[in-house]
């Protein structure tokens, strides 16, 4: 145990004596977890328009003017003709046109249907596809105020009506940080449990350090402790400040029990830095190891359900998701800050969670030599 | 010009040796096109749901099952109270609940109107707004099925093109990012991290005291990580080509001259931070954090420029990868020529010129 001690010592010294070490550790992450919240929003509005009015007439006038007032397009240029109109979408000036044809007015009224023509830069297919949808529901709203000014409606609907009533809870200004921030802060626990341990150790393997200790009586067990318990608190440290910082700029404030997410954490960070130790026991260099763990990192992160949603992969998408202790961290997280899960809720995820501690540990010890 | 030479091969044998790295290099970009191109999408698909109907009448049961025969919803559970709603949120197993009210057909059939409510899971507010677009889209389809036979009058019709892409493949968007994404990462970082290798073994200074010019060693060092990164430009086109089916419809030569261009920007950023940097590691989270984030962040391929406060959009302007996203675009998908991508091409070969320039003159002979 005083062995043990001691090695807590050594390291911690190593890391506060290395100046960069502290920056990257403390500096960047609070850093982006102010920006990353802030751009990474999927959320689309400020959809630049381009407008082509062949009728200019009221009614045109009174449809451009409701879609500007929307909220979610900008006006950009009026144009002449649809050629013009789709310049600007090459020169990604615009992404949206409307061209509103000739006699669209009177073909409304006098002939009962007239048409609109809309076209997207369907390149970001996300952007085509809700921008558009947006502007057919202006449309549809539209079309729905002229009718009503036309046709006298009777006292009782004519035709059956379902009026649909929306609700949405757990986040009902629709906040997209609230989203985006816990997920975010998982990333960030991810990068610094899986690469700063495996680093620490293969920095010693390029240097030659770990000859030293190999040849001291120190057991393997303590030195993998001894370079696991420091990167597992200061990982802790780094959770306690995001959360503060998730409460003082983005106002999150878990519904569930903050004991939640420090009970899963604590477990999650076993494992997430088991497979760094893992990945150090095999890799030669630092550039070797950080690759590795920066690939592996990538491709959890992207399988994580973090930017994209988990059942709208294919099937074997979603059988290598189970695979992935990222995915489990960001549900649990978004679950016990959004909905206020507790332990009973997100007991499965625990244990897929110690599932993984186990496996990466133990291999990383029955793979750690002291011969090289 | 030998000398020269026998460098290139030196660096060419280093990375060679290393397998590992090399593999993941080479691998990199194959696995992120292939996740891009496949597992990835925003698209709301199979989202599983709930219902609870307190009618359990022939109106409520159709819509139900068209809710469930659509690709978009899965109903996974039927609630029989109010409070189930909640639980079954907190378990995080469904994304919507669809809510009957009693008697529900009864009152949509005489009195010609009825409520039902929807309830999302909004911690997703994108996914939520999806779904409750879907869920009443399908909803109205029923009601329209009610009244098929009266004519409506007034109607606009609204004819939609989707451009350069109607099928909305999430690829269109995805292949010219992670081109842009790779060589950032093959060239800046891998680059910067061998320079700052041979300063931490000690190795930079046998170089130094060489009569190799100190450029002349840098270029050395870039050489074979600019072979790489064009081998993964070449997997990359080929791969989206063959097997996304994202095509490249204007001109290859000018598309592989702009990204040799990228290349060249990412080498001098590269360099830069080697300058900087005094250990691996430092170098590592360097690249990470000023290359890597802002690349995924501002380039515009994952998140929506416009939808970004303004001082970020202002920053975006500064990330190279930024206007070469846009000019890969361009060519590739939209089929346009140089003319249209000049003022793109001429800002990257500006910021390279300075960040050559500026990594040049700080290029130290001496070690601390």
């Amino acid at each position: 145990m005083r062995v043990l001690k001691f090695l807590l010592q050594k390291e911690f010294r190593q890391i506060f004596r290395d100046p960069s070490i502290f920056r990257v550790l403390f500096i960047a992450p609070i850093a982006q977890l102010i920006i990353l919240p802030l751009a990474a929003n999927y959320q689309i509005k400020n959809i630049n328009l381009s407008v082509v009015d062949h009728d200019h007439s009221q009614y045109s006038q009174v449809l451009i003017h409701k879609i500007v007032s929307s909220g979610y397009f900008r006006l950009k240029d009026y144009s002449g003709t649809f050629q013009q109109a789709l310049q600007s979408i090459e020169s990604e000036k615009t992404d949206l046109v409307l061209e509103i044809p000739n006699h669209f007015q009177r073909d409304l009224i006098r002939n009962n249907k007239a048409d609109l023509f809309v076209a997207a830069n369907a390149i970001n297919g996300i952007k085509a596809g809700l921008g558009s949808a947006y502007m057919q529901q202006i449309i549809q709203n539209y079309n729905q105020t002229v009718r009503t000014k036309w046709i006298q409606f009777p006292r009782f609907n004519p035709q059956p009506i379902i009026d649909v009533e929306y609700s949405n809870w757990y986040n009902p200004n629709m906040n997209y940080p609230y989203f985006m921030v816990p997920g975010i802060l998982v990333m960030l626990l991810t990068i610094i449990g899986s690469n700063f341990a495996a680093l620490n150790i293969v920095k010693e393997k390029e240097l030659g350090t770990i000859e030293q200790i190999n040849v001291s009586p120190i057991k393997k067990t303590y030195f993998i402790l001894g370079k696991l318990i420091p990167f597992w608190i200061l990982a802790l440290v780094v959770l306690t400040a995001g959360l503060l910082i998730a409460w003082l700029v983005y106002g999150i404030i878990p519904l569930g029990h903050y004991i939640t997410i420090y009970i899963f954490s604590a477990i999650y960070l076993l494992a997430i830095l088991g497979l760094g130790l893992l990945l150090s026991t095999y890799a030669q260099t630092q550039q070797q190891s950080f690759l590795v763990a920066f690939f592996l990192i990538m491709i959890f992160n992207l399988m994580s359900g973090l930017f994209t949603p988990i059942e709208s992969m294919p099937h074997w998408a979603q059988v290598i998701t189970w695979f992935n202790p990222v995915s489990y961290f960001i549900e649990v997280m978004r679950m016990v800050i959004l909905k206020g899960s507790g332990l009973a809720d997100i007991k499965n995820q625990i244990f897929a969670v110690i599932g993984f501690a186990v496996f990466f540990n133990g291999w990383a010890i029955l793979n750690y030599r002291k011969r090289n | 010009m030998t000398q020269f030479l026998i460098f290139v091969k030196k660096e060419f044998l280093h990375i060679w040796r290393d397998r590992r790295t090399l593999f993941i290099l080479i691998w990199m970009p194959i696995v992120q096109i292939i996740l891009y191109g496949f597992a990835l999408t925003n698209e709301v698909k199979n989202a599983n749901i709930a219902v609870f109907d307190q009618s359990n009448d022939a109106s409520s049961t159709t819509i139900t099952n068209e809710i469930n025969a659509s690709r978009y919803f899965k109903v996974i559970k039927y609630l029989h109270s109010y409070d189930e709603i909640g639980t079954t949120f907190r378990e995080g197993k469904i994304r919507l609940a669809v809510i009957f009210p009693p008697k529900f057909q009864g009152d949509l059939l005489h009195n010609n109107y009825a409520q039902m409510q929807l309830i999302a899971d909004a911690s997703d507010p994108n996914t939520a707004n999806t779904l409750t677009h879907y869920a009443t889209a399908i909803i109205h389809d029923y009601q329209q099925s009610l009244n098929q036979n009266k004519d409506l009058s007034y109607t606009i019709t609204t004819n939609l093109r989707m451009l350069y892409n109607p099928e909305l493949k999430s690829s269109y968007s995805f292949v010219p990012g992670v081109m842009a994404l790779v060589l950032m990462l093959v060239c800046a970082m891998m680059t910067s991290i061998a320079i700052v290798r041979e300063k931490e073994l000690g190795t930079m200074e046998i170089i130094l005291v060489s009569p190799l010019k100190p450029f002349r060693i840098i270029i050395a060092k870039t050489i074979p990580y600019l072979a790489v990164s064009i081998f993964n430009i070449a997997c990359i086109l080929l791969l989206s080509v063959y097997v996304l089916g994202v095509p490249i419809n204007g001109s290859l030569v000018l598309l592989v001259l702009e990204s040799i261009l990228f290349t060249f920007t990412a080498l001098a950023i590269g360099i830069l931070i080697s300058n900087a940097a005094s250990t691996q590691q430092a170098a590592m989270f360097t690249s990470l954090l000023s290359l890597f984030l802002p690349t995924l962040l501002f380039s515009g391929f994952l998140f929506p420029l416009e939808s970004m406060p303004l001082p970020l959009q202002i920053i975006s302007n500064l990330v190279p990868a930024k206007w070469f996203y846009i000019i890969v675009k361009s060519i590739m998908i939209k089929g346009l020529g140089f003319a249209a991508v000049w003022k793109e091409t001429l800002i990257l070969v500006g910021m390279t010129l300075i960040l050559l320039g500026i990594s040049i003159r700080n290029f130290k002979i001496r070690l601390a």
